[in-house]
C-alpha cells in the first residue's frame, strides 16, 4: 500500500476532496436552479464605461489577454471576458484589437471575437487583423503592443490575464496613449503597476468572480460560491488554530504541516 | 582578450538598437519602429527556431527515429492541433486543447493544495502571545489581521456592508500597503536593469577602443 500511497500528503488528499466537494455542492445547486448571489464589482462597471467611450471617440477597443498559454486558469478567465467585451464592441459596429503573445491562445481568442461579430449582426465587420500573433517572448511582445497603442490610439485598453514583467512596460504606454485602461490579472507581482497605471483593476480572484459575473454561467456561478464557503472555513481554522497555538497546543498546525 | 571587429559591429548593432528604444520615451518615431519591428520578428523566428530544436526534435523526433512510438500518441494530438488552421476541421482543435487544460489542472492540484492553501494556512497560525519579545507578537498580530481582512475582501457572495464590509475595508489597505511595497522593489529591480543597459554601452566603448588600439 505505501507504495501507491504517500501517507504524508493525506492532508493534501482531505483538502482537494473538501475543496472539490464544496465546489462540486454549489455548482450542483446552482444547476439545478439556485442563483447564487454574487456583489458586483465596480471594475466590471468600468468595462461598459470603457467600451462607451471608445464608441463616442470612434475609436477601437484594444484587449491583451495576457501573456500566458491556454493551460493557465487565468487566460481562460480572461477569454470569458473576452466574449462579454468583444459582443458589446460588435454590436456598436466598432473594431476590437486582439494581440496575442501565444498561437493557441490567437486562435481560441480570434473564434471568441468572430463569433462575437456574427452574433451582433456584423460578421462583415470582422477583419482577421482584428487579432493578431505577435511573438511568444514576452518582451517582443510588450514592444508590439506598445506599438500598435501608439499607432492606433485605441479608447479603451483591457489587460486581462496573466502578465508578468511587462505589466509596467503595457500599463505606462497605454497610460501615455490617453486611453482609459482596465485591468484584471491574479498575478501578484504585477498587481501594484496594473492599480498605479490603470483606472480600474480586477485584483486577484475578481479575475475568476468577473468571468463568472459577466458569463452567468450557473457551473462558475457555483464554483465561486463553493470557493467562498472553502474561504469562510478557512477563516475558522485560521482563528480556532492561533488560539490553540497560542495556548500551547500545536495539533492544528502540525495537521497542515506536511 | 582579444576583440574581434564582428564582435565591435555585434555591440555597436546592440547599442544603435537600444537607442531606437530608448528614443520611445520622447514619442513614438520610425527608430523606435524598425526597432521594435526587428525585436518583434527576430523574437518570433528565435522562439520558432528554439521550440523546434530543442522541444519538437529531442522530445518527439528523436524519440520516434528510436523506435519509441508511445510518442506518436504526442505527435497525432499536436496534429489535431493544427487542424484549426482549416475552418470545417477546427472543431478538431479542440480535443487536444482540451486535453492540455484537464493534463495541466489535474498535475497542478497537489501542489497547488500544498504550496497555496496548507502552507499559507499554516504559517498564518501564529503565537498571539507568550512571544519572546514584543516586536514579535505586533508581527503575529499583524499576519492574522492582513490575511483574515483579506480573505473578506474576496469574498464574493455577501454585500460589503456591515462588519464584512468594515473588514473588507481593512483589506483593501492591507493589499494597498503590499503592492506599494512590491512597487517599490520591483522599481529597484528595474533601474538596476537601467544601469545594466548603461554598463553595455560602456562595454561597447571599451572593446571598440581596445579593437582600435587606443586603450
Amino acid at each position: 500500500m505505501d507504495a501507491f500511497f504517500c501517507w504524508d500528503k493525506l492532508n493534501n488528499l482531505i483538502g482537494v476532496l473538501f475543496i472539490s466537494g464544496c465546489i462540486a455542492w454549489h455548482t450542483f445547486q446552482a444547476r439545478r436552479g439556485a442563483r447564487p448571489f454574487i456583489r458586483r464589482l465596480p471594475a466590471l462597471g468600468a468595462l461598459d464605461d470603457a467600451i462607451g467611450r471608445a464608441v463616442e471617440m470612434g475609436k477601437p477597443v484594444l484587449y491583451i489577454p495576457g501573456v500566458a498559454d491556454i493551460d493557465d486558469a487565468q487566460t481562460l478567465a480572461s477569454v470569458s471576458v473576452l466574449e462579454r467585451v468583444a459582443e458589446d464592441v460588435a454590436s456598436y459596429d466598432m473594431p476590437l484589437l486582439v494581440p496575442n503573445c501565444c498561437s493557441v491562445v490567437m486562435s481560441m481568442t480570434q473564434e471568441v471575437v468572430r463569433s462575437a461579430y456574427a452574433k451582433a449582426g456584423h460578421p462583415e465587420a470582422f477583419q482577421s487583423d482584428y487579432v493578431r500573433y505577435l511573438c511568444d517572448e514576452q518582451f517582443g511582445f510588450a514592444a508590439g503592443a506598445s506599438g500598435i497603442m501608439m499607432r492606433e490610439r485605441p479608447a479603451a485598453i483591457f489587460y486581462i490575464g496573466n502578465f508578468l514583467g511587462e505589466a509596467l512596460i503595457l500599463a505606462e504606454n497605454g497610460n501615455a496613449s490617453g486611453a482609459i485602461q482596465v485591468a484584471g490579472t491574479a498575478t501578484v507581482s504585477q498587481l501594484p503597476f496594473f492599480v498605479a497605471s490603470c483606472d480600474y483593476t480586477l485584483i486577484g480572484e475578481e479575475l475568476y468572480a468577473a468571468s463568472a459575473y459577466l458569463s452567468q454561467d450557473p457551473m462558475q456561478l457555483g464554483s465561486l460560491k463553493g470557493q467562498d464557503a472553502v474561504k469562510a472555513v478557512i477563516m475558522f481554522i485560521i482563528v480556532f488554530g492561533t488560539v490553540l497555538y497560542s495556548l500551547g497546543f500545536t495539533w492544528v498546525k502540525d495537521l497542515l504541516t506536511p | 582578450m582579444a576583440v574581434s571587429g564582428l564582435d565591435v559591429f555585434g555591440l555597436w548593432i546592440g547599442a544603435a538598437l537600444s537607442l531606437c528604444i530608448f528614443s520611445f520615451l520622447y514619442r513614438d518615431n520610425p527608430f523606435y519602429r524598425l526597432a521594435e519591428h526587428i525585436f518583434v520578428g527576430v523574437s518570433a523566428g528565435y522562439y520558432m527556431c528554439t521550440g523546434y530544436w530543442q522541444v519538437l526534435q529531442p522530445n518527439l523526433i528523436a524519440r520516434l527515429q528510436d523506435g519509441d512510438w508511445r510518442y506518436a500518441i504526442a505527435a497525432v494530438l499536436g496534429g489535431m492541433l493544427l487542424m484549426r488552421l482549416w475552418p470545417k476541421y477546427a472543431w478538431v482543435g479542440r480535443w487536444p486543447l482540451a486535453f492540455m487544460v484537464g493534463i495541466y489542472a489535474g498535475y497542478n492540484i497537489v501542489y497547488t493544495m500544498q504550496a497555496q492553501v496548507l502552507a499559507q494556512v499554516s504559517d498564518t497560525i501564529v503565537s498571539l502571545w507568550n512571544n519572546p519579545d514584543w516586536t514579535a507578537t505586533l508581527k503575529n498580530w499583524i499576519i492574522l489581521v492582513g490575511v483574515l481582512t483579506s480573505l473578506a475582501y474576496f469574498y464574493f457572495s455577501v454585500e460589503h456592508k456591515g462588519v464584512i464590509g468594515q473588514a473588507a475595508r481593512v483589506g483593501v489597505w492591507v493589499l494597498m500597503i503590499t503592492f506599494g511595497a512590491t512597487f517599490g522593489y520591483t522599481v529597484m529591480a528595474r533601474v538596476s536593469l537601467l544601469v545594466g543597459r548603461v554598463m553595455y554601452f560602456q562595454d561597447v566603448w571599451t572593446h571598440t577602443a581596445r579593437w582600435l588600439g587606443i586603450s
